[in-house]
């Protein structure tokens, strides 16, 4: 076979700025979306971190995995740390304080930070319009503390607090849609991502971060630890959720919806639940429910992007 | 640093338990956590590098002939490279140490 | 040194002296009896008086994290709250002492609900007192403006780092106009040299801040914060006296009120010490031998003072406003008693709990407190403590 010149190193930068020597599970495709999203970005930035996986795995003292200035506080208060960051280099620059310039503040939180018990700070610093960008890595569930639900469970996954039984099909609402929330705040820029669309999910950081005022990227993280699948075909999970529908690629620009994957067609629903345990036990009845439901959700979504794909016409 | 956690004084401390040495976590040899190894051909490798972009540790690089390999101090396991890997250079084996 | 005194609302007085400090960031989230310390301070800074960065927050809890974040990045940062707001940051003013983080926070003490009261009383001070910040209390309009200058000194100063509370009481001052005289800018600028986190989070040298400690480590970072805490005192007396060198007014940990060689001591904390000190005066001109120690210094708690101020009286008498349920009733008088009990020589201790949720003790009221301390001094008592003014 022909070799041709290195392709990967050409496109993306070499230095990680999230080391190797952290303690996240093996396959974490959390892990893997942060280092993607990191290598999006250059070394003028600030991270503001939540609790949960991402943090734990890369900051027991004295150890950090981290090569960029990074806070870590407490789990809901992400967006509002954020914005105290931003604040203050805003005024220091303005008093004439010798601080860096153009100095991004990058918030990164979970999926239970963002959409359940942060879901009130984050609000507020996007209403105030703050210039930073949000990051919610998405594992559908409080993995940290061992597999609990949150509001981004999608329905019928089995969790420690959603276990399927006699009187429960696992999670008993929808996957709460912290994207379109996000959207409503009327913010410049807010996309979805997942790491195993590497090149979108890095080029969507990178404009989330250059973007002045608030960003919102809702990156989907495949867990094959909480989700009950296998650590090597993460790649896959992922690309299977973009298929199916079961977690739509695009972006909110200014108001302007623009889906980032062409899919002619949605794979069925069942490819995508079959490969994770946390699915294995809805019957046929429930699967189909889910099949409907995500056939409505991703109509109504090509309904508010017919004027943005025909623009940005993007490949897979 | 030389010193383990256990070993630490108040004092070695720094302010507000800051740690001010960025990336010290990479003294931490998570390749012990393994039970997979990759292993290479490299001859089908085309060096285009997916391999290093899935790796959710981070640690595949360029060796001296250009191909990507793990750097088995981090190496978890996880044989997600050996799924990307088009060419397919990389097997899995179990680690019999 | 400085200028004329001026009739102003204490609250307008305090939002004048952060002004003075010249912060650059400023959250605020509205509680009563604060609003009108964030309320001025929102107009210095729209109209172009005061160069800040005001970040009107969510809620209170966002308000102390945005602290964290602002004073993590170097900049000098103010909040205020009360009661309430206070018990909604709580886990956050938790965090922002251990991390070394130079925040001034003005607290107009109010009540903690239930049943929700918007006036004064020491449950809102209470509920943070272990949260290893240092706490000074204010008991009336000028220690206010004073206290916040000096706050933001002392938690700036390289030896201190740690975050200050200024105390003072809710509607009892914040809403009362009081003679102020306030230092002249300049003055005050000098007095502030500006002092950031010294490691503060920056690009051009990275730090990581807010890292997990598992057991093998997590005694030595606490113990780092309580040496931090103990040897502060030290430095917040020299900031005290520096202060008194450049603004003629003093203050130190407890202030003494004809306590020396008094048989009998009141021991008060807030505005509320003020009218005490009144009917002390009245009961010393009777003769009586009275006297009372004002605590100014709540945190780190000035152990060596309060030994050397009531360790030769024979009763003393401490009047606290909160009550730890089901427990030694008055939290300040459970320390003092903790303070004494290893002393050779000390006095009877009389924990008396009143003035809760506003209710005022008048003059005359604070006359027979202490005729009913000495009482229960000579008698004792089967309670743990003694509630005053409660109607049975």
């Amino acid at each position: 076979m022909e070799k041709y010149a290195v392709y990967v190193p050409r496109l993306v930068k070499k230095k990680e700025n999230f080391a190797p020597g952290h303690r996240a599970c093996i396959g974490c495709g959390e892990a893997l979306a942060v280092r993607l999203a990191f290598k999006a970005m250059d070394n003028n930035v600030i991270v503001a971190n939540a609790t949960g996986c991402m943090e734990i795995v890369a900051s027991q003292l004295p150890f950090t995995s981290w090569h960029l200035p990074w806070i870590h506080t407490l789990f809901e208060n992400t967006a509002a740390v954020a914005s105290g960051i931003e604040a203050a280099y805003k005024a220091l620059r303005r008093k004439g304080v010798p601080v860096p310039a153009d100095t991004k503040v990058v918030a990164v939180a979970g999926d239970g930070a963002t959409s359940d018990i942060g879901i009130q700070a984050l609000s507020g610093a996007m209403e105030r319009g703050h210039d930073f960008t949000y990051l919610c890595f998405d594992n559908e569930a409080y993995m940290n503390t061992g597999i609990q639900r949150s509001s981004a469970t999608p329905f019928g996954a089995v969790t420690t607090t959603s276990p399927a039984g006699k009187n429960s099909i696992g999670q008993f609402s929808w996957k709460k849609n912290m994207p379109e929330i996000a959207a409503a705040h009327n913010i410049p820029y807010v996309a979805t991502a997942t790491h195993g669309y590497p090149f979108d999910l890095m080029d969507k950081v990178r404009k989330a971060v250059t973007t002045p005022g608030p960003a919102y990227v809702h990156i989907l993280s495949v867990c094959p630890t909480g989700w009950r699948s296998a650590t090597d075909t993460i790649i896959r999970q992922s690309r299977l959720a973009v298929m199916t529908g079961m977690f739509p690629l695009y972006e909110v620009e200014n108001g302007q919806y623009k889906m980032s994957v062409d899919l002619p067609k949605l794979r069925p629903v069942k490819d995508y639940l079959k490969i994770q345990g946390r699915f294995r036990h809805l019957s046929d009845d429930i699967i189909e429910q889910i099949q409907e439901r995500v056939e409505i959700e991703y109509k109504k979504l090509l309904e508010k992007a017919k004027d943005g794909t025909k623009r940005a016409k993007r490949k897979g | 640093m030389a010193k383990s956690e256990g070993e630490y004084t108040w004092k070695d401390l720094e302010i507000g338990a800051v740690i001010a040495a960025p990336g010290s976590a990479r003294q931490y040899e998570s390749g012990t956590w393994r039970s997979q190894r990759p292993t290479y051909d490299f001859k089908k490798c085309v060096k285009c590098g997916l391999c290093a972009l899935y790796c959710p540790e981070g640690c595949i690089e360029e060796n001296e002939e250009g191909y990507f390999e793990a750097d088995l101090f981090y190496c978890k396991g996880c044989g997600v490279c050996a799924r990307e890997c088009w060419p397919k250079v990389i097997t899995m084996i179990e680690e019999v140490e | 040194m400085t200028t004329t005194r001026v009739g102003i609302e204490v609250s307008i007085a305090i939002a004048d002296a952060v002004k003075l400090a010249n912060p650059d960031v400023i959250a605020a989230y509205p509680i009563t009896p604060q609003t009108h310390i964030v309320e001025h301070l929102a107009e210095l800074v729209a109209n172009g008086e005061l160069d800040a960065e005001y970040i009107p927050v969510e809620s209170e809890h966002s308000a102390m994290s945005a602290c964290l974040g602002s004073a993590a990045s170097g900049a000098r940062t103010f909040t205020a709250t009360a009661s309430q707001g206070l018990a909604l940051m709580n886990e956050v003013v938790y965090v922002a002492a251990p991390m070394r983080l130079p925040i001034v926070m003005a607290i107009a003490n109010r009540a903690l609900s239930a049943p929700l009261s918007i006036w004064c009383d020491h449950s809102d001070m209470m509920s943070v007192r272990d949260t290893g910040w240092i706490q000074i209390i204010a008991e009336n309009g000028q220690q206010c403006v004073d206290n916040i200058i000096c706050a933001f000194r002392m938690a700036e100063d390289r030896r201190i780092l740690l975050p200050v509370m200024v105390h003072l009481d809710g509607f009892n001052l914040t809403h009362v106009i009081e003679p102020i005289e306030f230092p002249e800018q300049s003055e005050v600028d000098k007095f502030l040299p500006r002092s950031p986190f010294p490691l503060p989070l920056n690009p051009d040298k990275p730090v990581v801040m807010g890292d997990f400690a598992p057991p093998v480590i997590f005694t030595e970072a606490k113990w780092a914060h309580e040496m931090s805490i103990k040897a502060s005192k030290k430095f917040i007396v020299e900031i005290w006296n520096k202060y008194e060198k450049a603004f003629g007014r003093q203050y130190c940990p407890l202030e003494k009120h004809h306590s020396d060689g008094a048989k009998v001591v009141l021991m008060t904390m807030g505005a509320i010490g003020e009218t005490a000190s009144v009917a002390i005066d009245e009961m010393v001109a009777e003769g009586q031998s009275v006297g009372q120690i004002k605590l100014r210094l709540w945190r780190p708690f000035p152990f060596e003072e309060m030994r050397e101020a009531a360790g030769d009286a024979d009763v003393l008498i401490v009047l606290d406003r909160a009550i730890s349920f089901g427990g030694p009733g008055g939290p300040l008088a459970s320390e003092v008693k903790a303070a004494f009990y290893d002393q050779a020589k000390r006095p009877k201790i009389v924990s008396f709990v009143g003035g809760l949720g506003g209710r005022d003790i008048t003059v005359a009221g604070f006359k027979d407190m202490v005729k009913k301390g000495i009482k229960i001094a000579q008698t004792g008592s089967k309670n743990e403590y003694e509630i005053y003014g409660v109607r049975e």
